[in-house]
């Protein structure tokens, strides 16, 4: 029986974003071919369709881009901080004007549903370079010396999960504090940062301080070992992680690493149950759980577990998954074939180790990388799903009967990067977050970003904060 | 959910009676999953302070989200239609005469002059001495089957003895009143005297009895502004259920804040919860503050999200408006011509 209120496609229009036919490299202010002629495809997750060929990056490319981010940084580092301001208060401000082409573009490139990058992910990168220009002229206030200096030439390598919004949080506070950039988006994703370089163009950035690569993991490698680097950062898988970290060793660069997470949303018998569901919901199916700090376990207390779940099925019973595009839709594409395959794999292994599987009842597109929302139950601290990032959305829930066990189980993983604590009891929020081994701990909430926040992990899950004047650290020589 | 709701209450349910405040009446007539949660005044405060708490933020979040809902074409036609079928169209002033009261049940049955096929309203709302006029001026003009609300129990503030609300309520339902608005006490509620508020509603649903049978619909008025907490709104949402009201509404319409998304939100939560414990399917009103057409649709789609197609009917949730109606029909217009009309080309009232 179909629904009585059933909701008319509402597409968002893909005519407010013109995407050319291909790409070159942003390099000195200039848009140029790859000196090996190497090119590649992107293409639209939901529907396989090509969006754009974009020049592959070689090593003759990185010594180019590198060099013109040297060239550059002598004159932008000597700059008064409010002048770097300004420059980045101009592009927070196209990026605002723009917001809606390029909120259209990240779906297109990234498969994700058009509400998240229209609500979330643009309004953070708008707000991640406004809240870094403030911070410009006032770094010998940030606690790091009364002139901190910057470090030199940045090298950035950033994921496909929110193209533009790690872009932000990368190259905002690079510049905030005097570095030049060279960049290197997702292999899968490299548009919204071209069009980024646009919004460099448009705001009369001088040359040379943003400099943008696109290519693949060889690329990115070659990025990160070049001599001319000063610093790198990097977020991603936690294994190319460590490949990088062993690159980096013996050098003098200065390295930050954002990596996996498998974090735990932990909800006692006290907590706000529908608030609950809905942070459960936000925590691993925002983005299609394709999120380093998404809720994949939900660790919860035994006395209420059948009333959660019970609930939980009923609220993704009405999740809408399709067209990204469409502004109705909740759960969008995966970003890859390879992640879906990857996806796929892991939720097999939970139910041949004996994990209960569920899905609500979703008609997937036939092109394109769907996966729908799934929910194991029966997961102990034993299964493969219960300890590896599957980056995909699929929760494994587990249960605990004291708030020890809870500490136990939720701190018992390789990883350490987010945690969400759900109780009406305020000393027992203090309590567990002092306890949680988790870069960010979040109470009666999950997923939310802040620039004012420092974000980051422990253990496997890497070093270094980015955001808030913690995340300043990372680009000051100090 | 019965089952869980049941776990979670389990404690109650076998706790003896015992406090010395339990009411001497007989005992009330709380659906039976529930009975013994209404047995004593503490057993009812024990149970409602028992209920999960609510997260402020995390509720406004989710209102908020759901208000993001692109509705267009035939979702909005269908939204507008079922929104105008479920208006309690109404009048609350003092300065109501039966002038004005015909006027508004013409429209009420015949919204747009120049277009037919616009349903009827639900139900026209007046105060207690304006139900006769409603009635006859209704069936008049071919609106037997639109409902006559009146609101009662001294209504706004709830602030009188119970039998003049009780002569209020009876005063309404003799007139012809098909639904009764009533309040509760605020006052009563917010300084814990839960059972009082308990025994006021349900001695109002006993004077909606009719003389020849049947009774009239309650409706139970909460004044979330007055109310302040979601805590609180959660609390008497469970309170006028376990007492029998019919629908559960926010607000009067007469104080600062009336309904919004977030309040109506907890609301819908409360009835989809109410009926998982207990199988008994309660309405929800909304009134106060919703004016355009865009808004109603956004409440169209927390019903449509929270509770589904059960709801979806003007017998289970109802706009308390005025203003609504004209903002409805001019939308209503622009989807059928293709083009937006103007304040005039809508009655007045």
């Amino acid at each position: 029986m179909s629904p009585m209120f059933e909701y008319a496609p509402a597409p968002e229009s893909r005519a407010v974003v013109d995407i050319a036919p291909s790409y070159g490299l942003f390099v000195d202010g200039e848009f140029r071919e790859a000196a090996g002629g190497k090119s590649f495809k992107t293409v639209s997750p939901s529907t396989e369709e090509v969006l754009a060929e974009v020049a592959h990056a070689g090593a003759e490319d990185v010594d180019a881009a590198v060099a013109a981010a040297r060239r550059a940084f002598a004159s932008w580092s000597a700059l008064p901080g409010a002048e770097r301001a300004k420059y980045l208060f101009r592009i927070a401000r196209i990026i605002q004007e723009r917001s809606r082409e390029l909120a259209v573009l990240e779906t297109l490139d990234n498969g994700k549903p058009i509400r998240e990058t229209r609500d979330a992910d643009l309004p953070l990168v708008a707000a991640h370079f406004f809240y870094h220009a403030g911070w410009a002229d006032k770094l010998a206030h940030a606690g790091y010396g009364p002139d901190p200096r910057p470090l030199g030439v940045a090298a950035q390598v950033i994921p496909w999960n929110f193209p533009l919004m790690m872009l932000a949080w990368k190259v905002a506070p690079a510049l905030a504090c005097g570095n030049t950039v060279v960049l290197k988006p997702a292999e899968t994703t490299p548009l919204s940062a071209l069009f980024f370089a646009d919004v460099c163009r448009q705001a009369g950035l001088p040359k040379g301080v943003v400099n943008i690569l696109t290519g693949d993991g060889s690329t990115g490698a070659a990025l990160v070992a070049h001599e001319g680097v000063d610093k790198v950062a990097f977020t991603g898988s936690t294994a190319v992680g460590k490949q990088i970290a062993r690159t980096v060793a013996g050098s003098a660069k200065k390295l930050t690493l954002e990596l996996g997470g498998k974090g735990a949303n932990i909800v006692f018998d006290d907590a706000p149950v529908d608030q609950a569901v809905e942070g459960i919901v936000n925590g691993i199916y925002f983005n299609q759980g394709q999120v380093c700090c998404a809720g994949s376990r939900l660790l919860v207390q035994e006395s209420v577990q059948d009333e959660l779940l019970e609930a939980l099925r009923r609220r993704l019973s009405t999740l809408r998954v399709g067209d990204p595009l469409d502004k109705n839709t909740d759960v969008g594409a995966i970003n890859s074939a390879e992640q879906l395959a990857r996806i796929t794999e892991l939720a097999d292994s939970g139910e041949a180790e004996g994990a209960e599987r569920w899905s609500p009842a979703c008609e997937l597109p036939e092109r394109g990388f769907w996966f729908a929302p799934t929910v194991f139950t029966n997961v102990t601290q034993a299964h493969r799903i219960a300890r590896e990032e599957i980056f995909g959305p699929v929760l494994s829930v587990l249960s605990f009967r004291t708030p020890d066990e809870a500490v136990a189980k939720a701190n018992n993983s390789q990883y350490g990067l987010s945690a969400g604590v759900w109780t009406e009891k305020g000393s027992r929020i203090l309590a567990m977050a002092g306890r949680l081994r988790a870069g960010v701990v979040w109470a009666n909430t999950f997923n939310k970003f802040d620039p004012t926040s420092p974000f980051g992990g422990y253990r496997e899950s890497g070093f270094g904060r980015e955001g808030g004047r913690h995340g300043l650290e990372a680009y000051l020589d100090v | 959910m019965t089952v869980c709701y049941a776990r979670r209450y389990a404690p109650l349910v076998t706790m003896p009676a015992s406090s010395p405040t339990a009411p001497a009446a007989p005992p009330p007539a709380a659906p039976p999953a529930l009975a013994d949660a209404t047995a004593s005044d503490a057993a009812l405060r024990r149970f409602l302070h028992g209920l999960p708490g609510v997260d402020a933020v995390g509720l406004e979040a989710r209102a908020a989200q759901l208000g993001t809902r692109s509705i267009k074409t035939t979702a909005k036609a269908y939204a507008i239609d079922l929104a105008i079928s479920m208006i309690d169209l109404t009048t609350l002033e003092g300065s109501d005469t039966p002038g004005k009261v015909r006027a508004l049940c013409a429209k009420g049955v015949n919204p747009d002059p120049t277009d037919r096929t616009v349903p009827k309203v639900a139900a026209i709302c007046v105060y207690p001495d304006m139900v006769a006029t409603a009635r006859q001026a209704l069936d008049a003009c071919g609106g037997q089957d639109v409902k006559v609300a009146s609101v009662a129990t001294a209504f706004p503030s709830g602030r009188a003895e119970l039998g003049v609300k009780l002569a209020d309520t009876r005063d309404a339902v003799a007139a012809g009143a098909d639904e009764i608005d009533m309040v509760i006490d605020r006052g009563a509620f917010l300084s814990g005297r839960y059972m009082k508020v308990f025994e006021e509603i349900r001695a109002v649903k006993q004077a909606c009895a009719r003389a020849g049978g049947g009774d009239a619909h309650l409706k139970v008025i909460f004044e979330n502004g007055e109310l302040s907490t979601y805590d609180n709104i959660r609390r008497a949402s469970w309170l006028a259920m376990l007492a029998g009201a019919d629908v559960i509404k926010t607000s009067t319409g007469k104080v600062a804040v009336n309904a919004t998304p977030a309040n109506t939100l907890l609301m819908l939560e409360a009835v989809r919860d109410f009926r998982a414990a207990t199988g008994t399917q309660i309405g929800v009103k909304p009134a106060g503050g919703i004016r355009t057409a865009k808004d109603s649709i956004k409440y169209l789609v927390m019903v449509n999200e929270v509770l589904g197609d059960d709801w979806l009917h003007p017998d289970w949730f109802r706009f308390g408006a005025s203003s609504l109606l004209n903002d409805l029909l001019m939308q209503r217009q622009k989807l059928t011509t293709g083009r937006y009309s103007g304040p005039d080309y809508v009655t007045v009232d």
